[in-house]
């Protein structure tokens, strides 16, 4: 199971933030201007599972599109309601050590809180930035998928929220067929950069949280296909490395001290 | 190729961590040397070789207490080992953090016993059998074992800074190799420091462990560049500059140190205790600059 975000009808009204963090007894935010658009929340972290993304792409006063680029010719003023993207192959679930990190029955990627030490080295693996570090608990925390609510057949609490059903949940296939159709009402309606983010299995196998986007992926703060690598990507290399330079250091090690000796030996000798 | 892109948050691996990547690289850089010194050096290295091994154990003791202060919840520190939701061990051979875990321990259990072993040597019971088994066959198989689990604590630290989707980190394969090779390079240079002023370690002793020292330093030198280069092409590059040059200048220093020190009339009469005390500042500023550079 899992989420269907179409950016197309976000309006940011951050009714999923709120619907989580209530659900969710997550900490509110200490009231701060970060001057960023509409955006007073700043990044996914240990009491932020939800986050409204607010990209202006509106023209200068010179008719100058500053950042990045229109969309369909015009104006725009993304939108996209941010979230763990429950990876099919999840850096954390990799790396995380203890085996706390797991995937559940509803094929969610869930940070079990009795097991997590807080050593945060999912933190270092997510491509995405979704996990955060708790002081209180000591733990790292992300979305659950409302993982309670689930085990109780309800949907969660985000998706029940969203007034425009911009957060869809349900099956994958079903997800999936959605926002094909979609994608293909939206490109005939002239936008041409919409495209499916995670839908297929270019970007970590695929993604249980995939996203309808309105231009490309790094707009949004996404890594592309091409950038979308696993931390595992660097075991061999860097083992090999390693190895090479243990070998060589040792060979190092024993000419110096098999030298110095062998010229012990010959001063001896003279 | 196009710069990689990183959205990933700073997992705020800071001073303690700095402290057991330090300390750790001079444990097992310390025994590899001290077995170099045991197996490939004269009769009159074996006194270096002992104080090598002791060295090793030493700075091992706080790495563990490091690692621990630096979780969230440190007493839940066993569960690295221990798998706390499905019983049996928690093992997995592709999580660095997981395989370094087991590493430090099986090092932990070489470097205590060698401890052992070079104290009883020292003379403190010299005729005790443990002294006698650490001379033996038995002492150069423990030894190399030894060797090859501080080796890999000592590289396994960068790979799992590498084994990561931070800038700089996971643009930076090189890593391990290059930490192995500071790590002996510091080893040496702690060594040199320690042996300076003991009146029974022979000088021939030091001559070697200045040349292996040197060795050492090329070796680093060569995986730094290395290392630059890939986080060059990476276009991550820039995270290490600013501020940061203050640690990068301190690394050349050191790197350049015991090349320097011999050949300057001048600087000779400095040369015991600065060259290798500026090496060992180079150890840790590395580190300190991979560590915090790329969080910045």
């Amino acid at each position: 199971m899992g989420f269907f975000t179409d950016t197309s009808i976000c309006i940011g009204c951050k009714a999923c933030e709120v619907a989580c963090k209530e659900w969710n007894e997550l900490e509110g935010n200490k009231p701060e201007l970060l001057l960023d658009s509409f955006d007073n929340t700043g990044q996914l972290d240990a009491q932020n599972w939800r986050h409204v993304e607010f990209i202006e792409q509106i023209p200068d006063n010179n008719g100058v599109v500053m950042t990045p680029t229109p969309i369909a010719g015009g104006q725009a003023w993304l939108m996209m309601s941010d979230v763990c993207k429950h990876c099919q192959n999840a850096s954390c679930l990799e790396v995380c050590p203890t085996n706390a990190i797991v995937r559940t029955e509803f094929d969610s990627v869930l940070i079990q809180q009795d097991v997590c030490n807080g050593c945060r080295d999912c933190i270092s693996a997510c491509p995405y930035g979704v996990i955060g570090f708790n002081e209180k608990t000591g733990t790292a925390h992300k979305c659950t998928l409302c993982y309670d609510r689930l085990q109780n057949g309800m949907q969660p609490a985000c998706a029940k929220a969203c007034p425009t059903e911009s957060i869809k949940f349900g099956y994958l296939d079903d997800l999936q067929v959605a926002a094909d159709k979609r994608l293909a009402a939206l490109q005939t309606a002239g936008y041409k950069k919409a495209q499916l983010y995670g839908r297929d299995a270019t970007v970590y196998g695929g993604l249980n949280a995939f996203f309808l986007l309105m231009d490309k992926p790094e707009v949004y703060k996404l890594p592309n296909a091409q950038n979308a690598t696993l931390p595992s990507r660097n075991n061999f290399a860097g083992y090999a490395g390693g190895f090479v330079t243990a070998v060589v250091g040792l060979v190092a090690g024993v000419l110096a001290f098999r030298s110095q000796r062998m010229n012990e030996k010959s001063d001896a000798t003279r | 190729m196009p710069p990689a892109e990183h959205f990933a948050l700073p997992p705020n691996w800071d001073w303690w961590i700095l402290g057991y990547f330090f300390f750790g690289g001079l444990a097992g850089g310390s025994y590899a040397i001290g077995t170099l010194l045991r197996l490939v050096g004269t009769a009159a290295d074996q006194r270096a070789a002992r104080t090598a091994f002791i060295t090793s154990f030493l700075a091992l003791l706080p790495c563990p207490i490091f690692l621990i202060a630096d979780l969230g919840q440190p007493l839940r520190f066993i569960n690295m080992l221990f798998d706390a939701s499905n019983g049996g061990f928690a093992f997995k051979p592709w999580s660095p953090m997981s395989l370094g875990s087991w590493a430090l321990l099986g090092f932990g259990l070489f470097s205590f016993v060698s401890f052992v072993g070079a104290v009883a040597e020292s003379g403190w019971h010299a005729a005790d059998p443990i002294a006698r088994i650490f001379r033996g066959t038995v002492g150069a198989v423990w030894n190399i074992i030894g060797t090859a689990l501080g080796l890999f604590v000592c590289a396994y630290t960068g790979v799992l800074l590498a084994v990561s989707n931070q800038p700089v980190w996971s643009d930076g394969w090189p890593l391990g190799g290059l930490f192995l090779a500071s790590s002996l390079t510091g080893a040496a240079a702690l060594l040199l420091l320690l042996l300076r002023r003991r009146r029974d370690v022979d000088a021939g002793t030091a001559v070697r462990l200045e040349l292996a020292d040197r060795n050492f330093a090329i070796l680093e030198a060569l995986l730094l560049v290395v290392f630059l280069v890939t986080v060059g092409l990476a276009g991550t590059i820039g995270k290490m500059a600013g501020v940061w040059l203050l640690l990068w200048l301190v690394v050349i220093l050191g790197l350049a140190a015991p090349f320097a020190f011999s050949r300057l009339d001048g600087a000779r009469r400095w040369a015991p205790v600065t060259a290798p005390l500026l090496a060992l500042l180079s150890v840790l500023a590395l580190r300190a600059l991979v560590i915090f550079s790329a969080q910045s």
